[in-house]
Order: structure tokens, then C-alpha cells, then sequence
């Protein structure tokens, strides 16, 4: 029988009830792997439910560092009878199954193609631990010691991460390290060992660190300066919120009087949480909200104030699957539109689009100086798939020469020095208007803020005039906008080529992936990752000078590509769609089939005909 | 609408207060609301209060929604900040900006529309909360800018004037305030100036969250017979319990205000109530009491206004979040950052 060999570089996915403690467990699989030097990349496919549902955990293991989701798995630890069956179809042939064999299984259950790995794994905790939520928890415990031995993990890093984790508290240590033992033994004595597939120490990690995308974001928020929060709970964002507060509670009290500097309301409804956010950044504090989906279509007429306004707003969209409630706990890009044009009449909004928990802390922290300098509502698109799962990723750095970047405010003194404050006029040419904060001066820069139209000293007017001059002007904001916003990055072909790729977000690791494999066959492609909207200059040069762009993404619109459409006036023939919107995450697999397929189709991009654009 | 412009000179001998300013400071933009709109009666309300408060103008920050009522911001205390919200959202945009500078006065001015109807929820929510700040309804039972439909507080039984009449349950703000935690609550009538300024004064210097629902006749839409809201339903119906006083310090009891019971409460910031009851056997500190009393009376077709209900050591929403005496907005990366050396912790830690 054929059997899948691989040294550092498989997928196993581990079957799980939600709600038994495999999580943690997982994680320390994951993390054992990471202390040996190998990068893994963890995914969380879990239900919208607390106790019972199934949920599984994929780890793909990938001494090349190749962190976005592969497809296909090569080991299942099926722990879950009622997902029995799909579990055990989803193996590769040649793959590995291991299950808890204290009960028998009959034989139609299982496949001639793979190999069985049987470990008594409730008998085992059962004839070791009495209390029944103990017994749970160290089956747990016992199958990754089982694993460890059959990949050949080390036990050493697993000692060292029970130390770390259990500091102060050597009870729970030894029981951990015990319950390991007890799967190793078992294993030791009774079964043959490595398997196929194993682990192997190296040095690919580097310094690099493992964590999730909303923890960063809320870390971006603490750097970045944000004091007050709003938030409704909603997945799969409910956790940067959280995160912020766990932040705050360490960093951010005053050490002499043990009062916070910060401000975290847990509201009503998004209604409020984003008119909170307004009010704050209205009187000159930087807030921020997270949220999804359906949390930004109910923020959409404060996000369309915002707009006219002119008031600095967060906004961090953690993605998830819709339309409506959708897919809520799947991962998708499909907020793209509703967010870059969100609210009635002619609305544009920034966009920033962080590739991973690095860029979700940078892009945070950026968007909190982006929304003060630009007045304006700023959103950082993050989503699930970067947002819950953690990630290997480059450490964080923070410049502590920066300095917050507050915009056009002017002070008291400015005023009394008699400057013309003018709240709604163009006085730079950059299209941005000077402000002043509730408080400034007793008889000086006060204003009147309305969501109606005003003329440039913001006196309510209804001339036609007016409204142009200020519609006018926020479209000269939004093209500065262009020239300060995260820039794209390129990537140059190895060999010359006229063809393109764009794409952005959680989508990088799984591009970049199908790139090497693209390679491999001969096709060369330039790519070019947006990091934000409005669009730079050179993302229209770089589709100009390239015969055909593919635009990768995941939703089923192709809403960037719409976007780029749009906003720079490309002739849709140009640009190829390749939508990937089942709610997992893209795979290189998947980009790879669909860009090579489509460059079968025909040798000559340009000659492109109606009938093969609409099969792209 | 009133066409005629006020002059931009004061006149020299016009009286200052404490803080050098006269009362025309603490006016703002000519109104365009009808002729003889109770909402105008509160905007001069709004201004004596401030101006007998000596609170300097710019450091009120003045909230409304949409409506009518969500105007008159405009209309008074023009060296103030102001910010007509979205409709039904004052609520959550002042809380917001009571977290981002806790030192400014907040001042929120909505209607019933916007209160009641489209924005209960957020009047609900800041009421639990304790956001710092007089929130003050223009209550006229009607919307007045879309021309007269009913709006949530309108009476079972009132008449619109194109004559249908209501068949829905009034929300009742004050109630549902009482319920829900407000530290100040009060009714008033926009055509009893001298009850309306001193409750005004007290909810300004309230040091939680305070309500006023001031019932302001629609001269335009809700005038009429048949009408509960109405200049002349509203005198035949008043059912005044007391009369306050705001005051900075403790003053002597004066011979005028021998009739009834007299009781002052000193309030969280050392500042003085002095309410004079005009029912004696109402008492203002019962919650729930005060919700039983007005609802035997709506019963009978009676208003009660007067200062209802007043925990006067009520504290705020920055008492429960332990938030830093210094206004948020004002700190820096100093107060802020945690710098990179916390960084590299973090980053360890996460490996």
C-alpha cells in the first residue's frame, strides 16, 4: 500500500467536538512543532456553536514556510464519531488515521487506502484519572503524546512549553507531563514508530513570532494611541475588543493613581458603538470599533457622516462569510465594496488591507494617524482567516521616535494670533480642512457639525455652489489620501512576463506559494499586493504595462477587481477574475489550477474572446 | 421664522456675570423654527441657565439629533461646539465625546421623535450608563419638520390636526428613565420659564446622568383641540410638585419661600439644591415612588413636572470605568505608548 512520506512538510488535521478542551491541546501540538524550527501554519475551522458541534484544527506542517492552506490532508486524528465518515474520506491515499480504538469500530468504517492507527485512548485515561472533566482533558493531553512519538516530536520542547505555561503552578506541570507520558508509553510499547511522514528539527523560524491577527490589531490600537473603544460582540472580531482590553489593563494605567487611560464601552448595538466612536474622535480622542459584516451595514449611515463631517474614525472589519448572518464563522473578502462605498450618496472610504498579525498591528496603529490626518473614516479589512488563527509572522517594531500624527488641529493660539478658521475650506490644496476641538478658545473657532450641507465656514448652506465646493474638495482629500496610505508591493517576475497578479489580504502566504509552483511550470507572473484603496499610482501603471491581470480574491463579485474597474477606468477584458468564496481559506492548489487553466485556454491574452472571459 | 436680525453690539450697560460675560454671550443664530414654538422657550431657558451659571460658553459642548428640536442647538450658546448628529444617535456621539474630554459640560437636546421613536434604544442605553450630562427632551407629541405625523409620545386618544386620532400607547421618557437609572429626572413646560431655568441649572450641575422632558406645544401641528400637547391642555393639566434652586454655595432660607416644605441636598460636587415642594407629601428621593405618583396622575389626565426624581451623589460613567481625571484626548505617546522595549516582551512572549 502506497504510504505518504514527508519530512516537514504535511497536513494533519485533528476531528474534535467543541467544547472538550482540544483546542489548547492543538495548540500545543502546533507549538512543539514551531519550537523544533519547523513553521506551521494552524487553522481553526469551528462551528458558530459552544459545546457539541464539530470543530476541527489543520495544521499544516511546512519546513518552506509556506503559511497560507494547502488542501488535502496526509494525517487525521479523528476524534469525533460524528464526523466520523467525512474525516475518513478526506484522507489522501497512502494518509494516516489515527482514532481511539477503545471501543471497536467495524471495518466497513474505514478505507483500504490509508493506514489505521489505533490508540485506547479513553481506556488509558479512564484507568488513570476518575473525575470526569480530568478525563477529557488528558485524553486530550495523551494523544499528543501518542503523536509526538509517531512524528517523532521532540519531548523536551513540550517540557519547556508546560514550564512556561504553567509557571508557579508545578501540580499542573507534572499532571500535564504525566498524561504526555502516559500517549508516548503506549505508543513506545505497542506500536512501530516513525511514521512516514515526520518531523524533523531545522531553523525556519527564526525570531519570527506565533500569533493571531486580532490580538495584533489590538496591540496596533494601544501603540497606535486609541483611548476609547466601542464595540458590539459579534465573531469574528468579538476578540480584538478583548484583546485591547487585556492590553490596556497591563500598559495602560496610571502608575501613581491606578486610573485608566483608556475608555472601553461595551454597547447597545453597532448603532452605538460607531457613534461613540464619532463623538470621541469628534472632541479629539482616537477610537476605534471592530466588527463584521453585519455590524458595518448597521454602522453605514454614522460611516456616511463620518464622511461629510469629517471626523476620524477606526473601523477594524474583521471579515467573515455573507451576505446577512452568512458563514459566521468563515472566513471571506467580501466586504470590500460595502465598505470602500458605504453609505447613501457618493461616499469613498480608506481601506487597509494587513496580509498578516504583522500588518494587522501596523495597519491599526496606522489607521488611528490615517483617520486624524485625513478626517475621515479609516478601515482596516482584516478577516477571519487572519484574524482567529494564529500565524507565524514577522515580530512587531514600533519606532518610538514617532510621534502620533493628530492632522490639521488648530490650537488656541493660532486662533488668538487671529488665523482664518475656515472649517470646511481648502487652505493647503491637499483637499483637508483645519479642525478645532470642543473647549479651544472662549470666543474663537467654535462650529456648528451637521451631517447637512454647509459652505466652507460651516454655515449651513443649501447653494448649489457650496455643496460643490465641498464634494469637490473631499475628492481632492480622498486622492491625498492615495499618496500617504500603506503602498503596494510588487513582486517582479524571475523572467520577463506580461502577465499580472493582483491581491491582497489573507490571500498573500497562499499567492505567494502559487507563484513557486506556477514557476515550476514555466509561468511567470508579476505580482502586486494592494495594502490599500484609494489605489497609488502605480497600481494603475503596473496594469497598463502587463497584457492581462488576474485579480485573486475571496469573495464570488470579485469586488476588488470591481473596485479597480471602476476607480481607474480599466477595461474589464483586462482583468481576470480568479474568486475562491467556499469560506476556507484560498489555496496555492487552487490558485494555481485556476491561473494556469486559464493561460491553457488560450496563448494569447489579448485575443481574449466574451465566451473565455466569462469562463475565467 | 423670525426675519429679524439681532444687532451684533451689546449694549454697554447690559449686566455681566461672574465670568465677564452678559446673557446676549450665551445666544446663538436667529431661529427658523415657527413663531411661538415652545423650542424657542427652551433655547432662553437653556441660555439663562448658563449664563446665571456662569459657565463660560465654550466649555459646553452642545449634542443633538434630528428634528426640529435637534436644531435649536444653533440657536443658542454660538461660541460652544455643536454637533447635529444622525437621527436618533445623539445618545451614543455624546457619550463618546463625554469619554474623550471629561472636563467639558455636555449638553444633549433631542426630541421625541428622536428620543422615543427612532432613537429609544440609545436614549435608553446612556440613561443606564450615567453619561454625565442634561439631556433635555423638546417633547411636542408630533414630528414637526415632516409635517405632523404622531410621534411615540403622543397620547391614546390625542387628535392629529388633520383629525385622526391616536391609537397607540405613549412612551413616557420620564418613566422609562426613572427605570432605567437616571440620577435627575424631571418634567417641564416650555410655557413655565420660571420652574424651566432652575431644573436646567440643576441638571447641568447634576453629577450623572439627568433628564428633563419638557413638553414644547408644535404651534404648527399640535396646537389644537383634542390635542394633550397643546399650550392650553398643558396649563389646564400642570400639576406642579416643586420648585428648585440651584445654587454653588449653601444660602440662607429667605422669607419667599415660606410656603411648603423647604429641604436643600448637597450634591456630589459640593453644590446645593434647594427644592421647594408644592405637594409636601411628595418625596423626590423614591425612585419608584415618583413613577407610581406621575402614573396615578397621567391617569387622570394630569401633568406632574417639578424636579421628580434626584440621587444628588450620583456619580458617572468615568466613576465606573476609572477612567484618568485627565481628559483623554489630551494625552500623548508619553501617557500612550508602551515603546518598543514592552514590545519585544510581547514579541518573546508570542514565540
Amino acid at each position: 500500500m502506497k504510504q505518504i512520506e514527508a519530512i516537514n512538510d504535511f497536513v494533519i488535521k485533528f476531528a474534535n467536538v467543541n467544547g472538550s478542551g482540544s483546542a489548547s491541546a492543538n495548540e500545543l501540538f502546533a507549538k512543539a512543532i514551531l519550537r523544533m524550527g519547523v513553521p506551521v501554519s494552524p487553522r481553526n475551522i469551528f462551528p458558530s456553536n459552544i459545546q457539541g458541534l464539530p470543530t476541527w484544527y489543520e495544521v499544516r506542517v511546512t519546513e518552506q514556510g509556506h503559511l497560507g492552506r494547502r488542501g488535502g490532508i496526509d494525517m487525521m486524528v479523528a476524534m469525533n464519531p460524528q464526523t466520523w465518515d467525512a474525516d475518513v474520506a478526506e484522507l489522501e491515499p497512502g494518509g494516516y488515521l489515527f482514532y481511539d480504538n477503545t471501543r471497536p469500530i467495524p471495518q466497513s468504517k474505514f478505507r483500504d487506502d490509508i493506514h489505521v492507527l489505533g490508540v485506547p485512548l479513553t481506556e488509558i485515561s479512564n484507568t488513570n484519572y476518575s473525575d470526569p472533566r480530568q478525563r477529557q482533558l488528558f485524553k486530550n493531553i495523551i494523544y499528543i503524546g501518542a503523536l509526538s512519538v509517531l512524528l517523532e516530536i521532540e519531548i523536551a520542547v513540550f517540557k519547556k512549553l508546560f514550564e512556561e505555561q504553567y509557571i508557579g503552578k508545578e501540580l499542573l506541570l507534572e499532571s500535564n507531563m504525566k498524561a504526555l507520558n502516559l500517549g508516548r508509553d503506549y505508543v513506545l510499547k505497542n506500536m512501530s514508530y516513525p511514521l512516514g511522514i515526520c518531523v524533523k528539527r531545522c531553523d525556519n523560524v527564526g525570531n519570527k513570532i506565533f500569533t493571531d491577527g486580532n490580538s495584533a490589531a489590538a496591540l496596533g490600537c494601544v501603540y497606535g494611541g486609541a483611548t476609547v473603544a466601542a464595540w458590539y460582540p459579534i465573531t469574528p472580531s468579538s476578540s480584538v475588543p478583548e484583546a485591547f482590553q487585556k492590553y490596556c489593563d497591563k500598559y495602560r494605567n496610571d502608575p501613581s493613581t491606578g486610573q485608566h487611560r483608556f475608555a472601553i464601552i461595551q454597547a447597545e448595538d453597532e448603532l452605538a458603538s460607531i457613534g461613540i466612536v464619532v463623538g470621541a474622535g469628534w472632541n479629539g480622542a482616537r477610537a476605534f470599533t471592530a466588527t463584521s459584516g453585519p455590524g458595518i451595514s448597521l454602522m453605514t449611515e454614522f460611516i456616511g457622516l463620518a464622511y461629510f463631517a469629517e471626523i476620524p474614525v477606526t473601523i477594524i472589519n474583521v471579515q467573515r462569510g455573507g451576505p446577512s448572518t452568512g458563514m459566521p464563522t468563515r472566513t471571506q473578502q467580501s466586504d470590500i465594496l460595502c465598505c470602500a462605498y458605504a453609505s447613501h450618496g457618493d461616499t469613498k472610504h480608506v481601506l487597509l488591507l494587513p496580509e498578516d498579525p504583522y500588518e494587522c498591528f501596523e495597519h491599526s496603529a496606522k489607521a488611528l494617524d490615517l483617520a486624524d490626518r485625513l478626517q475621515t473614516p479609516v478601515f482596516v479589512m482584516t478577516d477571519l482567516d487572519i484574524g482567529m488563527n494564529q500565524r507565524l509572522s514577522r515580530p512587531f517594531d514600533w519606532d518610538d521616535a514617532h510621534v502620533f500624527d493628530h492632522g490639521k488641529v488648530m490650537t488656541a493660539e493660532e486662533l488668538e494670533a487671529g488665523k482664518d478658521f475656515g472649517r470646511y475650506k481648502d487652505v493647503d490644496g491637499d483637499g483637508i480642512p483645519w479642525r478645532t476641538l470642543p473647549g479651544t478658545h472662549p470666543t474663537k473657532g467654535s462650529y456648528f457639525t451637521r451631517g447637512t450641507t454647509r459652505d466652507p465656514y460651516a454655515r449651513y448652506s443649501e447653494r448649489g455652489a457650496d455643496y460643490m465646493y465641498n464634494m469637490d474638495r473631499l475628492q481632492k482629500k480622498f486622492k491625498t489620501a492615495a499618496q500617504i496610505v500603506p503602498a503596494p508591493v510588487l513582486r517582479k517576475s524571475h523572467k520577463p512576463s506580461k502577465i499580472g497578479v493582483i491581491y491582497y489580504g489573507s490571500t498573500s502566504p497562499s499567492m505567494l506559494e502559487a507563484f513557486e509552483l506556477l514557476e515550476k511550470e514555466g509561468i511567470h507572473l508579476n505580482g502586486l499586493r494592494l495594502r490599500a484603496f484609494p489605489f497609488a499610482d502605480v497600481v494603475e501603471e503596473f496594469i497598463h504595462d502587463q497584457d492581462l491581470v488576474f485579480v485573486v480574491e475571496q469573495n464570488r463579485d470579485a469586488q476588488m477587481r470591481t473596485l479597480l474597474i471602476n476607480e481607474l477606468e480599466i477595461d474589464p477584458a483586462h482583468l481576470i477574475k480568479v474568486l475562491h468564496y467556499d469560506g476556507t481559506p484560498i489555496t496555492a492548489r487552487f490558485i494555481h489550477a485556476a491561473i494556469r487553466d486559464r493561460l491553457k485556454q488560450s496563448d494569447s491574452p489579448k485575443k481574449t474572446s466574451k465566451k473565455s472571459k466569462e469562463l475565467a | 421664522m423670525t426675519y429679524i436680525t439681532k444687532p451684533r453690539l451689546h449694549h454697554p450697560t447690559l449686566q455681566t456675570n461672574k465670568v465677564g460675560y452678559t446673557r446676549r454671550d450665551y445666544e446663538g443664530r436667529v431661529s427658523t423654527l415657527c413663531a411661538g414654538c415652545g423650542h424657542d422657550s427652551i433655547s432662553a431657558a437653556i441660555i439663562q441657565a448658563c449664563w446665571e451659571l456662569n459657565i463660560e460658553p465654550h466649555r459646553v459642548a452642545k449634542l443633538s439629533g434630528i428634528g426640529c428640536s435637534s436644531k435649536t442647538p444653533d440657536y443658542f450658546l454660538g461660541a460652544s461646539h455643536g454637533f447635529n448628529t444622525v437621527h436618533g444617535r445623539m445618545p451614543s456621539v455624546l457619550t463618546g465625546a463625554n469619554l474623550a474630554n471629561r472636563d467639558l459640560l455636555y449638553l444633549g437636546v433631542s426630541g421625541d421623535g428622536d428620543s422615543a421613536s427612532i432613537g429609544l434604544g440609545q436614549f435608553a442605553n446612556a440613561m443606564r450608563r450615567g453619561v454625565k450630562m442634561a439631556y433635555i427632551v423638546e417633547n411636542n407629541g408630533v414630528y414637526g419638520l415632516t409635517k405632523g405625523q404622531f410621534s411615540a409620545t403622543a397620547d391614546r386618544g390625542s387628535k392629529s390636526k388633520k383629525g385622526v386620532t391616536n391609537t397607540d400607547s405613549p412612551i413616557d421618557l420620564v418613566g422609562l428613565a426613572l427605570q432605567l437609572g437616571a440620577t435627575y429626572v424631571a418634567r417641564a413646560f416650555s410655557g413655565d420659564k420660571e420652574q424651566l431655568v432652575p431644573l436646567i441649572k440643576g441638571a447641568i450641575g447634576h453629577g450623572g446622568a439627568a433628564f428633563i422632558d419638557v413638553i414644547s406645544p408644535c404651534v404648527a401641528f399640535n396646537n389644537h383641540n383634542g390635542s394633550t400637547k397643546s399650550y392650553d391642555y398643558v396649563r389646564q393639566h400642570n400639576e406642579s410638585v416643586s420648585r428648585i434652586d440651584f445654587m454653588p454655595q449653601r444660602s440662607e432660607i429667605t422669607a419667599e419661600y415660606a410656603s411648603g416644605d423647604v429641604i436643600e441636598v448637597e450634591q456630589h460636587d459640593g453644590t446645593f439644591l434647594r427644592l421647594r415642594k408644592v405637594d409636601t407629601s411628595y418625596d423626590p428621593s423614591k425612585r419608584y415612588e415618583a413613577l407610581s405618583y406621575m402614573n396615578d396622575h397621567h391617569e387622570r389626565g394630569e401633568i406632574v413636572t417639578g424636579l421628580l426624581y434626584l440621587d444628588p451623589l450620583a456619580l458617572d460613567l468615568h466613576a465606573s470605568l476609572n477612567t484618568s481625571h485627565l481628559p483623554l484626548n489630551s494625552m500623548q505617546e508619553k501617557e500612550l505608548c508602551p515603546g518598543s522595549k514592552v514590545l519585544s516582551k510581547i514579541n518573546e512572549s508570542l514565540r
